[in-house]
């Protein structure tokens, strides 16, 4: 019979497949950071993963931001309900320093590159660590209004224009952590890119930092949510700010705002996933398959269709398109776009892990004086 | 003298016994469900993270040997352990390194001293690569330059042992040394002026509470049934709401481009460059958490209030009271049970909180409670976090004990 054949090769790939899916999970959730962000993730990786394997649920939680309180807690009642985890750079570095994140190996675990670089040379610098699956590049940077009467048609043109208060006057919102605020002030203060870490790490360095900030002290609202400044420079509460650059796309481009970006120095951070240690073999089976497809070349490309945060494989950068329902070019808004990367620096992992603690002490004891 | 017996023989006070042990025991088999709920959900999780703050069994788990040759190294006489403990050291790291705790141990001695993180995490790299055919020593010291540092030494040496009294110090402020306990340098004091600040401003929000609250519970017991209805419904309203949506509608109505400063603007009173600093800062904390925290303290005094018949202040008045001594006499002692129970609810409320004083607190109007947060969720350092709420708990008994001196808790009531 001819059918014979085409029944056979069904019925092995059924059961090959039926064998594949009850080896993996039937349902995983994915902890990211909700609104704009999370809608991102589901509309480049989650739909088409979930079309690609019917029967299969990905559950959404929105936990990022207590994501390591929250992993810890779990690994010590050993009831780890989370199957994948969206973390920042530094985050990904206590997870997997406490033992909490799993070892990746990136060669075995990922695919290569559509330009066929493998994986570890395609993620290149974003591979900071050992359990971290990097998504996006982002950056922390400066918003300003456009419409000051007091600046006398003046723009900022560089990061010092934030601690000029006689040409820029008005508040400024800052992030109420030391991280990227000293940075950013020593470099203002005539500290060359290349030592700043190295002043930095001397108690002199450190009080020259904090003079430099105490001389904006009283024109600085600080935030800790990374809404407050684009709400701020909406409300006219604030003239400039500090903030991550999707936030300020968000105002410019999509609700419209007076606000222009000012990405001199921006400081790149990296976001990605991490999978918890210790998951059942099932679940972990169901991740590193997810992983694998959503952190290909073209899903990573993709995700910059809804959100202006730029893919961390090199091979992805060319596929950047336009924006999904805005229509507009994205590749000039990414912060890795050369025009916008004159000068920048990355966020310093290392230096951050071992200083972090010290350093908020002293911001702190600072911004209670 | 003869013992009073029951009819079958028993002595009584055993029988006695026998049926209040019997009652006592059904006593406790009803409330025994809630007894262990809150023994499993409250009790064991608290006094396990309140364990935490003296826990520092994870350096000498991880380094056993270590620990114990460190035990005959005198810090003072400034020479670096022997190559003997560097090969105990040695074989403590591998083993670690293995089971991947070294980096572990890394992050909880970085609390104490900046560096150790990466020096722990890079050791594992280091320790492969030793030969044991060469002197330990030299390979340590030639891997990093810390392993030659006293510093380094002295901090394993204080922190050997399976308890201590680091995380209490740090949380007032204070630090181990070699030497003994010294105060952190000015630069670096945080928590005791954030614990003076969160107990000022509750009690600073407990009694504004109470001036605001009085004549408001007052009207609700004293008007007439329909208006007090309604004025209870207000009460109750931002009451449902959201703590997130009555701390936004506070930050609209309060900023610098807000709602006031426009009404003030508008009417002449203030001119547009001296708009007045609403929020950000002490006050913006002051008047959004008495905002919040009002109906803690409006519910017990209504209720107390109304169970007082407006009799004794007719009687007052008819015997020629004005209307300050009726009140003040008269009314007013009636009501100081609910004052006390209002005033604590309030207080110890306001004492705990941290999502308003973070969102409008500004840096002058945060609360330690936000270092407890940070510590629990940002820097991982639960021991810390843990030392922070055990003086924050054991600040709140005091005051506790002291205002059952001062008030008298028996007197405390909610209606």
């Amino acid at each position: 019979m001819k059918l014979k054949p085409i029944f056979a090769a069904i019925s092995i790939a059924t059961f090959s497949s039926g064998l594949l899916a009850a080896d993996m999970a039937k349902e995983m959730t994915i902890v990211s950071w909700g609104g704009a962000y999370s809608n991102s993730q589901i509309k480049a990786y989650h739909e088409p993963y979930m079309a690609a394997n019917p029967g299969f649920k990905i559950i959404n939680d929105e936990s990022s931001n207590e994501a390591v309180a929250k992993l810890r807690a779990m690994a010590e009642a050993k009831n780890i309900t989370w199957d994948l985890v969206d973390v920042e750079g530094p985050d990904s570095q206590r997870l997997c320093d406490e033992g909490l994140a799993m070892e990746i190996d990136f060669d075995k675990d990922l695919a290569p590159g559509t330009d066929g670089s493998t994986p570890t040379k395609d993620f290149g610098d974003s591979l900071i660590n050992k359990c971290f699956i990097p998504q996006i590049v982002f950056s922390t940077t400066f918003g300003y209004r456009t419409d000051v009467p007091e600046w006398n048609g003046k723009k900022p043109e560089d990061l010092c224009a934030v601690f000029d208060t006689t040409t820029f006057p008005g508040k400024r919102s800052l992030e109420k952590r030391p991280k990227k605020n000293l940075e950013w002030a020593l470099l203002c203060d005539g500290v060359e890119k290349e030592k700043l870490y190295e002043v930095l790490s001397t108690p002199e360095g450190v009080d020259k930092a904090l003079a430099k900030l105490d001389t904006i002290k009283k024109d600085v609202i600080w935030w800790s949510a990374g809404a407050e400044t684009p709400q701020r420079l909406a409300d006219k509460e604030v003239v400039i700010g500090s903030t991550y650059n999707g936030r300020l796309f968000d105002v410019i481009e999509e609700k419209k705002q007076p606000v222009a970006m000012l990405w001199d120095y921006q400081i790149f951070d990296f976001d990605g996933w991490v999978v918890p240690a210790n998951l059942p073999e099932d679940r972990k089976a169901r991740v590193m398959d997810f992983l694998k497809v959503s952190t290909d070349t073209q899903r990573l490309a993709d995700q910059a269709k809804y959100i202006s945060y730029g893919p961390a494989r090199a091979s992805s950068q060319p596929l950047v398109g336009k924006h999904a329902v805005l229509g507009i070019e994205m590749a000039p808004h990414m912060p890795s776009n050369p025009a916008n990367a004159k000068r920048f620096l990355v966020n310093n992992i290392e230096w951050w892990s071992n200083n972090e603690d010290e350093m908020n002490k002293k911001f702190e004891a600072w911004l209670a004086k | 003298m003869e013992q009073i017996q029951t009819l079958n023989g028993v002595p009584l006070k055993k029988q006695i016994a026998r049926a209040l042990f019997k009652q006592k025991m059904r006593a406790l088999l009803l409330i025994a469900p809630l007894l262990i709920f809150i023994l499993i959900t409250f009790v064991i999780p608290i006094t396990d993270m309140l364990l935490r703050s003296i826990d520092n069994s994870i350096v000498s788990e991880t380094l056993p040997q270590t620990t114990t040759s460190l035990e005959t190294w005198d810090p003072k006489s400034a020479q670096l352990p022997d190559e003997a403990t560097y090969t105990t050291l040695y074989n403590d790291l591998k083993q670690a390194v293995e089971q991947k705790n070294h980096t572990k141990l890394g992050t909880r001695l970085n609390y104490e001293n900046s560096g150790m993180s990466s020096l722990f995490r890079k050791v594992g790299k280091d320790v492969s690569k030793m030969q044991a055919s060469l002197s330990y020593k030299e390979q340590f010291l030639a891997a990093d330059k810390a392993w030659g540092d006293l510093k380094t030494w002295n901090l394993l040496k204080l922190y050997s042992p399976e308890y201590t009294n680091g995380y209490f110090l740090a949380a007032l402020d204070m630090k181990k040394t070699p030497d003994g306990i010294e105060r952190l340098p000015e630069s670096d004091r945080i928590y005791l002026n954030l614990f003076a600040r969160t107990i000022f401003m509750s009690i600073v929000i407990t009694a504004l509470c109470l001036l605001l609250g009085y004549p408001i519970a007052w009207l609700l017991a004293n008007l007439p049934m329909r208006t007090s209805n309604l004025l209870m419904i207000l009460v109750l309203l931002p009451f449902w709401t959201s703590l997130l949506v009555r701390t936004s509608a506070w930050k609209v109505l309060l900023q610098q481009q807000g709602v006031i400063n426009d009404i003030l603007v508008w009417l002449g009173m203030i001119s547009h460059a001296g708009r007045l600093e609403l929020i950000n800062n002490q006050l913006g904390t002051l008047i959004a958490m008495t905002h919040i925290l009002l109906p803690f303290m409006i519910l017990p005094l209504y209720s107390v209030m109304r169970t007082i018949p407006p009799s004794y202040m007719r009687a007052a008045k008819s015997l020629g009271a004005t209307d300050w001594t009726a009140f003040w006499r008269v009314y007013f002692p009636q009501t100081i049970a609910g004052i006390g129970a209002g005033a604590i609810l309030t207080f110890i409320l306001a004492i705990g909180y941290y999502i308003t004083p973070e969102l409008v607190g500004g840096t002058q109007g945060t609360f330690i409670s936000n270092r407890i947060a940070y510590h629990i969720s940002s820097s991982l350092n639960w021991g810390m976090a843990a030392a922070l709420g055990t003086i924050l708990l054991t600040l709140v008994l005091v005051l506790y004990w002291v205002y059952d001196r001062i008030v008298g808790i028996d007197k405390v009531k909610l209606g």
